[in-house]
């Protein structure tokens, strides 16, 4: 936890000295990062509710609540305050919702990247220790299911940018998750992204440019269409 | 990581090593990077009559006779590790607390009960933190249901036919049955007040990796359990301590342990987890997305490899069944390769998406024979052949592994994995 709390933000950034002084304080974004006006959703994302589903879904919270009707409610725990729900809420929307102000070029990134990462990753985001980053496959084909030969990542694979940035911010790097500062990490979502050749070497990202970058593969993934029964799916 | 010591967190190689000194013999290589060691250890003693000394007196905490040394089989690729139960060791249905299956992203962490918190926030009236004293203060609900990582049974799947010396262990390790006990997720999300619109919920660990998974609403509204305890304990730390999310019938991964956070939302938040992971590529260029539920699934665990039958004559084979569909309703036994089966005895309690224990008795004629069992589930679901499987999600689809196994007894009582 140490660790954490000196890699973390300035304390002006963390919202609260109280919040300061919490266990396991990630930078937060302030309140204005969570006003920029969400993008739109891509149509086909899958898990967003149609209306046979939505309906669906308005049964089963009756269902659920007719199970518990019995019980009375029982007021126990205490309400969380802005200040504390900001400390713990670093989750990133593939809409950028949560992305927090701040930005980071491809070139500072490939600087970050040297330091932090190359030793799992390798140079060029290759894999050596852990896996692969970087790489396409010829056309953007998805082959994954019938050919072994092609890798699995950033650029082959991943539907959202987004989680590139979530995932860095809270788990990496190994030795030290969750203690890079916004800046540092979109600069190594930029720095990887160039890698996948989604982002020229001279790019930036932000808050706003990063739910923008559209992926190779956001079409390629279908929510769960096994329809229960005796289909084999 | 010089520190992990101190914080109990990630155990170090040497602990990793000792913990699997003892393992029964696995398959060359099958799990790759599984440490062995196999110093033998001098067979403990006993008295040549145990009725003519007074016994040990009792323990304030007991532990395995000697003689008996189950292990978990040990994986680690930090920071993502693994242990694997030893399913072929087991009897009836419940997995002993310390020999249940582990998969972490980020080690285990160390967590102190007393400073522990569940935030509940996002599309709520009233957002809200739950010590773990309030928590095991709403009425409590318990349930015998079944864990298992999805991925798991890949090495076999993908590598048909190359791993004979594969145990259910290496095999299907990544599956075990506790009772939990813990508060319905209904109950909290009624707490705070969870509004209509919300239609996943993401659920956040407190461990390293602060892994993430989105769930939709509907699982909450149905069966979901924030759990504290597990076959009458606290949680063990390698399962979730002090509060797991468990979600009955679904992938391991999306029962998220270490809890501390649940953010309700009108759509999914493409967690690295539910993206570049836990997804099926399917043959066409399409991949699916938020596939939780398991499909039925049966695995014999007796007789299998490494074990090797004494003789013809009177055998039981023994196994377990499971579906996140509900309840197990048959489990068909075949000793000819697939070409007869016979329903097998399964025995009570038959819950739903628990491991169901079954059993046929099965004599023996000395000659080379082909084991298989095969599970239907209440939906009319028939656990498939690997065939139909490649065939409806390709040859390295990844995760939801459930195809029929099968075991060679060779005439000498050897029994070997045969794909």
């Amino acid at each position: 936890m140490l660790v954490l709390l000196s890699a973390c933000a300035p304390e002006s950034e963390t919202g609260s000295s109280a919040a300061a002084e919490d266990d396991a304080v990630l930078p937060v974004p302030p309140e204005a990062a969570r006003a920029l006006p969400r993008p739109e959703l891509h149509p086909g994302m899958p898990g967003l509710l149609n209306a046979a589903e939505l309906e669906a879904l308005a049964a089963a919270r009756e269902d659920g609540l007719a199970d518990i009707g019995h019980l009375p409610e029982f007021g126990f725990g205490e309400t969380a305050s802005p200040e504390r729900i900001a400390a713990w809420d670093i989750d990133i929307g593939p809409d950028g919702e949560g992305l927090p102000p701040g930005s980071g070029s491809v070139e500072r990134g490939e600087t970050l990247y040297r330091l932090q990462c190359v030793q799992c990753h390798g140079a060029r985001g290759e894999g050596s220790q852990f896996e692969a980053l970087a790489g396409r496959v010829p056309g953007d084909r998805f082959p994954f299911a019938e050919d072994r030969r092609y890798r699995i990542t950033v650029g082959s694979y991943w539907p959202y940018a987004t989680t590139l940035f979530d995932y860095i911010r809270r788990a990496m790097p190994q030795a030290a998750p969750g203690s890079l500062p916004p800046d540092d990490v979109y600069a190594l979502t930029a720095f990887i992204l160039q890698l996948n050749g989604l982002l020229g070497s001279g790019d930036s990202l932000d808050a706003e440019s990063l739910p923008r970058i559209r992926m190779p593969a956001r079409d390629r993934f279908v929510r769960d269409d096994r329809r229960g029964g005796p289909e084999v799916r | 990581m010089a520190n992990n010591r101190e914080n109990g967190g990630l155990p170090s190689r040497r602990d990793v090593l000792a913990g699997v000194v003892g393992t029964a013999a696995v398959g060359a290589g099958a799990v790759a990077g599984a440490q062995q060691a196999d110093t033998p250890k001098p067979r403990p003693r006993a008295p040549e009559d145990p009725t003519k000394m007074q016994g040990l007196v009792p323990r304030p905490l007991g532990e395995r006779s000697a003689f008996e040394t189950p292990r978990r089989l040990v994986r680690v690729l930090e920071p993502s590790s693994s242990s694997r139960t030893p399913l072929q060791y087991l009897q009836g249905i419940v997995t002993p607390a310390d020999l249940h299956f582990e998969r972490h992203h980020g080690g285990i962490p160390n967590i102190d009960p007393e400073r522990y918190e569940l935030l509940i926030h996002g599309m709520v009236e009233r957002p809200q933190t739950f010590t773990l004293a309030d928590l095991k203060r709403f009425p409590a609900e318990s349930k015998l249901r079944f864990l298992e990582c999805s991925g798991n049974g890949g090495t076999a799947f993908q590598n048909q036919g190359r791993y004979p010396r594969m145990s259910p262990q290496e095999m299907d390790g990544l599956t075990s049955t506790s009772e939990w006990t813990g508060v319905p997720l209904k109950l909290l999300f009624r707490e705070v007040g969870a509004r209509p619109e919300a239609t996943w919920f993401l659920a956040e660990g407190m461990d390293a990796a602060v892994m993430t998974r989105s769930v939709p609403m509907e699982k909450a509204w149905d069966d979901a359990i924030v759990a504290y305890a597990q076959n009458g304990e606290p949680l063990r730390p390698e399962q979730g301590y002090p509060v797991r999310l468990f979600l009955p019938g679904w992938e391991g991964n999306a029962s998220v342990k270490w809890l501390r956070r649940l953010d309700l939302s009108d759509r999914p938040f493409m967690t690295r987890e539910e993206t570049s992971k836990y997804t099926d590529p399917l043959p066409g260029g399409k991949a699916r997305m938020f596939s939780f539920g398991m499909d039925a699934k049966s695995l014999i665990t007796f007789p299998t490899f490494p074990e090797r039958l004494g003789g013809p004559g009177w055998w039981e084979v023994r196994g377990i069944a499971w579906t996140g569909r509900g309840r197990i309703t048959r489990v068909e036994i075949s000793t000819d390769g697939g070409r007869n089966w016979e329903d097998a005895e399964l025995q009570e309690p038959v819950l739903p998406k628990c491991h169901v224990r079954f059993r046929k008795l099965w004599n023996w004629d000395g000659r080379g024979a082909t084991l298989m069992s095969r599970a239907t589930d209440e939906t009319g679901y028939v656990q498939p052949t690997r065939d139909a499987l490649l065939a409806a999600r390709g040859s390295y689809t990844r995760y939801h592994y459930n195809q029929i196994r099968s075991w060679r007894v060779e005439s000498d009582g050897q029994v070997f994995f045969a794909g």
